[in-house]
Order: C-alpha cells, then structure tokens, then sequence
C-alpha cells in the first residue's frame, strides 16, 4: 500500500502515441503526433488552440483520432476506452461542479460512477477530500466555495476512485498566486504520495517547470518538444554575480570583471545573458569549471572591497527553450509560426519573471 | 468523520509517506492508502446514475427547497384520489366515482407541471453546471447517460401517476367493490399510465435537454405537453359538433400527447374516452395509435443521443 511504486516499475510507459492526428472539417487539430510519457508528473505546454484539449479526448477514448494510434496505462484508446476511464482520472478546465449540492454528495456520486460500491465509495471520498484539503467546509453546498476550494473538489473527483493515471486540464487557472501555489504543491504530492502518475496541461510555463519531471511541447498540433525538466533547467556551469559599488570602484561590476579576468577565469563580456532583466548589466557571469571558482570570486570581492549581492549558480530557464528554438533542439520544422510562438511565451515569461529568478 | 478520526485499522500514517520533503506537517497529511477493492463498471454506474436521477426528481439528495415542490405536486396529485375513496366507502357506492385509466387524463395538469418542474432539474442542471463532461470520463457510453435519465425520469412519473391508483385500489377493495373486477382495472391503470410515463419522460426530457436554462426548459415543456393538447381537444370539439365526425375526431387525437395517450387507453385498455362525443378509434385508428406512440418515444429517443453527441468534453 506505499504510494508510488504500486503500479509500475521503470520506464514503463503511461501514454503512448504514434502519428496521432486528429482532422475537423476545417481545422487539423493534432498532425502526426508521436510522443511516450512515463510515470511521474508530466506537463503538456501549447498555446490556447495548440491541440491539448483535443489530445486529452482522444486519450480518454471519447474521440477517435483521423489517423495513427495512441495507448494509456497500456489499453488502446480507440477499442478499450471504458477501461482507460475506469483507470484515469479527469479533471477539467472548466467549472463542472452542480451548486446545490455539497461536496460530499457530489464526490461520492462521482466516485459510483466510476464503479465503486456506495460503502467504499462514502470512505474515498472523505480520505479523498481530506487530501486535498477540504474539512468541515465538505458538508455545505458548492455553490457557495471559493474558486480554491471548487479546484480542489475538482481535483477530489479525478482521484477519489485512485486512478493510476490523472488528466488535469489548467489546473490552475483562475486562482489567485497563493491558490495557484497550493495548487501546484498538491499535484506534486498526487505523484509523489499517492503514486499517481499526472499529465497536467498549461499555458504557463513556469509553473510546470517547478511541478514537473518532464515536460512535453505542442504547437499546432505538432510535437515541438519533449525532454525532462532537469535538462530543460539542469544546472548549467555558469556562475552569476552581483555586487555592489563602492566609492574605490564607482563601476563594481567592471572593477569585478577586470579583476576576475586577471586571476584567469572566464567571465562573459558585457550584455551577455541579461535577457532583458532589470539591473542586468550588474550580473556577471562566470565559467565555474570547479569548486576553486567560487573562493576565486569571494576573495576577489572581498580584495576590492565590494559588496556581495549574490553569487549562484545559473539554471536554465524552459522558456529558453522557446526564445532560440533553431539551437536548443527543438524538432525539425522551427518554421514562421514557431517564432511566433516564442515570442509569445518569451513575453508570458517576462511578466511571470518577479519571484523565480531570485530563487534559483 | 471528523478529519483527523479518520484512520482505519491497518493504516500506518507514518508509513504511507515516503520520505515526504519539507516535513509537511499540515493535518492532512496522514498517507494516501490505494483502493484494491471491486471496482463494478459499466453497467453499475448506469445503474448509480439511474438511482441519483430518480431521487433527485423527488428533490432527495438535494437542498431542501428542491423537495417541495415535487412533494406538493405529488400531494396535489394523491389528495382527489383520496377523496373519491372517502365518498365511496362513506356513501356504499358500488363503484369508484372513476375509472383507473381516467384519472391520469384527468389529472394532466398536475403532471404536466410536474414533468415541467422535474425533467429541466434532471437534464438541464448537467448541462448548464457543465456536469456532463464529468460522466463521460467515467465508464459509461453516451446511451448510458441517456438511457440511465430516461429510466429515471420514467419511473419518477410512474411513481407519480399510479400512486393515486394505488390508492383508489385500496379504496376499491376496501369498499369491497368486487376483487377480481377491481384488480383487471387496475392493472389496466397501470399500464396506462406506463405509457403516458414512457412517452411524457421522452418529450419532457428532449424538450429540457435543448436549453441549459432551467427557466426555459420549464416554460417550454408547459408549452409542448399543454398547447397541442388544447389545439386538438378544440379542433375536436369542433369536428364533433360542427361536422359531427366521429372519423375525424379519432384521427384528430394523434396529434398530441395527451390526445395520442387518451387514445390508447380506450382502444386497448379498457378505458372510456375522454374525446368529444366519447369515440374510440376503430382497429386501423387505434393501430396507428400505437405506432405513433412508439415512433415517438423512439425519436425522442434518437434525438437525446444525438443532443449529448455535441455535448461531451
């Protein structure tokens, strides 16, 4: 009964595609999509209209796909779709949750619709809702929740039947910072104390770079690109550093890096890696090819006299990924509209820059 | 259960938590435990659903003020068959002041607001609170959903129409009006009104199930199950003492629910009929009755399925 290795060992495969597309009349939805997601908690990041809504159908085995192939947890979508929504959870983005009804009522309900007898399902939904933080509040009708709460019977009704697997549809959305926080701090735990593998969709990147094991890129329907967050956000050997000035060095950072450059580290020239960042011409960043490299630098500050703001070490960011797409891998065909879409989440991930920057 | 009582036997708080980072030590953080227990299906969740729709057209599981309505319209419903039972034992008539299968017809009304109150609460809501995705990432198909609401709106009616009968049957053998005699008619209520549930379920439900709004979905089923009924009773009328067309009366009668039931009743069980002039259809009318009544009930039917085609996730 110990959450997470109940269900599978290593490396098996949780959701398979293989050339999924999907085709309306007047609009290709998902184009030859060919990905493997492994247990854990997996983002699926696209643009509104990027073919994640259209995906989650399909895996649920409530659409069939226009061509290729596609399997959860093992069973194929297009023949056992009844035993995959047995097995998976659902939560969608959308409210969905009736208001004069209590959450209680309304979670057992569900939990019968997914097969369990009314005594288990009254005992899984009470641990349930425990364990996403509702109490007393259970009993009262919905209508009257906060929208945290609402996301959290939401997320009670995808897990109360103990799926293996959790589709959540923007989990977050419309939650304020704080809601938003607890949010994503639950659906880490859903992985790593319940031991239910997640597919979580966003348009956000940064929330899923600090929740997610993996995260996978669509655009267009098409797969942009798919790889762990520890080699999106791995940390790099680049060393930043901020000091401050003094009256010795009116320019501290200049002092720093002439210094720095005469004890024969590497340090970039000016401008580099600033992305746009206020006070970036401050940092400096530093090749530190071992341990030395930080004494170098805190004696050297200590030698000019300076003040120390910082010194960390550099991680990349995903959305990294998005601003030179040609050179970080992404698959082939970066064409016009990628670009777009870089630009776009380059913008999003300015203004959701504030807090994470500092906390690397 | 309070939150923190909520541990079983066999559980081991503790131990449920692997190495948990940041030593969250929030209430809630007692273990997940996994469910290894039966899990039933399909078919069991069709049959949940059936259940949940049932009481929920009688307000049970819902707030309060859900039931009162259903109740009063039940009271309402109850209350003349009551009545009609009083007046005979009182009185030693030597047959209830009605027949079985009349009664429904008679009590239209109160079922039609019935139907009208209760088929938007078990269709619209769903669609309207965007419920219905939910149940479609459950195990249950499309026809699942839509025959687990039709049974159950079915039954809830049947409930409603034959409780008076029910009572009138007591009424009857308490009056000891003759067992045998009583017992045929009122088997034959019974299937009267299972047909007038059947058929006032499906358009009761289609009608509810084309608007998300509760409001509308009340006023529009008033309007279909009531506006043809009162067309064709008049057009009747008309044709009875205007042209004095017993033909065209029958005939006329298929043009609405109400008519199309008043006529099955009479040509096939035992009843009297409500018509102008008190025709029965002949054998040709009356079989087209029937298969006008299952066309009906089979379009509306097809027309549900293809309502929740559009309306999954």
């Amino acid at each position: 009964m110990t959450g997470g290795r109940r269900h599978y060992g290593r490396g098996v495969t949780v959701i398979a595609t293989e050339s999924l597309s999907k085709r309306y009349p007047r609009v290709t939805a998902l184009d030859r999509l060919t990905m493997q997601i492994e247990p854990g908690v997996t983002g699926l990041v696209g643009a509104n209209g990027a073919g994640k809504s259209t995906l989650i159908k399909i895996l649920l085995g409530l659409a069939p796909a226009s061509e290729g192939t596609a399997s959860v947890l093992g069973l194929d979508v297009a023949t056992e779709g009844g035993a995959i929504r047995e097995r998976v959870g659902y939560m969608p983005e959308h409210d969905c949750l009736p208001p004069d009804v209590s959450a209680t009522e309304f979670v057992v309900h569900m939990a019968r619709m997914s097969g369990l007898p009314a005594s288990a399902a009254r005992e899984r939904t009470a641990d349930t809702l425990r364990h996403v933080g509702l109490y007393e509040e259970r009993y009262r009708p919905m209508g009257g929740y906060s929208t945290g709460m609402k996301q959290r019977v939401k997320l009670a009704q995808a897990l109360v039947h103990d799926p293996r697997l959790v589709l959540l549809d923007e989990p977050t959305n419309g939650l304020d910072p704080v809601g938003r926080d607890d949010m994503l701090g639950l659906i880490r735990r859903v992985h790593t104390d319940f031991g239910i593998s997640v597919l979580v969709t966003s348009h956000l990147l940064g929330e899923l770079e600090r929740t997610c094991d993996h995260v996978v890129v669509i655009d267009g329907g098409k797969l942009l690109r798919s790889s762990s967050t520890a080699s999106f956000t791995q940390e790099t050997t680049t060393l930043a550093v901020e000091v401050t000035d003094t009256d010795a060095h009116p320019d501290g950072t200049e002092a720093l890096r002439t210094a720095l450059a005469g004890a024969g580290l590497t340090v970039a020239p000016p401008g580099a890696g600033g992305e746009g960042l206020p006070g970036a011409g401050h940092v400096l960043l530093v090749e530190a090819g071992s341990e030395a490299v930080h004494d170098t630098v805190r004696d050297t500050v200590a030698e000019l006299g300076l003040g120390l703001v910082r010194m960390e070490q550099r991680r990349h960011r995903i959305a990294e990924v998005f601003q030179t797409p040609g050179a970080t891998g992404a698959t082939a065909g970066t064409t016009a509209d990628t670009t777009e879409q870089a630009a776009e989440q380059a913008a999003e991930k300015s203004t959701q820059k504030g807090g994470s920057t500092d906390a690397a | 259960m309070r939150p923190d009582t909520g541990n079983h036997p066999g559980t081991h708080p503790g131990a449920a938590v692997p190495a948990q980072r940041g030593e969250d030590a929030s209430i809630h953080n007692i273990g997940y435990r996994h469910y290894d227990g039966p899990r039933l299906g399909r078919s069991y969740a069709r049959w949940s659903l059936l259940v949940q729709s049932l009481r929920g057209a009688y307000g049970l599981g819902r707030s309060a003020k859900s039931k009162v309505l259903p109740f009063i319209l039940l009271a309402v419903m109850v209350l003349p068959a009551g009545a009609m039972v009083a007046v005979t034992v009182v009185t030693g008539a030597d047959e209830l002041p009605m027949r079985y299968t009349d009664y429904v017809l008679v009590m239209q009304p109160v079922i039609g607001l019935y139907i009208a109150a209760q088929a938007p609460q078990s269709v619209s809501l769903d669609l309207r609170f965007r419920t219905v995705p939910l149940y479609f990432s459950r195990p249950i198909e499309r026809a699942d959903y839509v025959g687990a609401k039709y049974a159950a709106m079915t039954a809830a009616l049947f409930l409603f129409t034959s409780l008076p009968l029910v009572v009138l049957y007591a009424g009857g053998l308490l009056a000891k009006l003759g067992f045998a005699d009583q017992s045929t008619q009122f088997l034959q209520g019974l299937g009267s009104t299972a047909v007038f549930s059947v058929l006032h379920a499906g358009i009761g439900l289609l009608v509810a199930a084309l608007t998300p709004r509760r409001g509308f979905g009340v006023a529009a089923v008033i309007a279909v199950l009531t506006i043809p009924y009162f067309a064709v009773t008049t057009v009747q009328a008309v044709a009875e003492f205007q042209a004095n067309s017993a033909t065209a009366v029958t005939w006329l009668g298929l043009a609405s629910p109400g008519t199309l039931v008043d006529g099955i009743q009479s040509a096939f069980l035992g009843g009297d009929s409500g018509f102008p002039g008190f025709h029965e259809p002949g054998t040709a009318a009356a079989a087209v009755y029937a298969l006008v009544t299952l066309a009906l009930i089979a379009g509306c039917w097809a027309a549900l399925m293809a309502r929740y085609r559009k309306a999954g996730l």
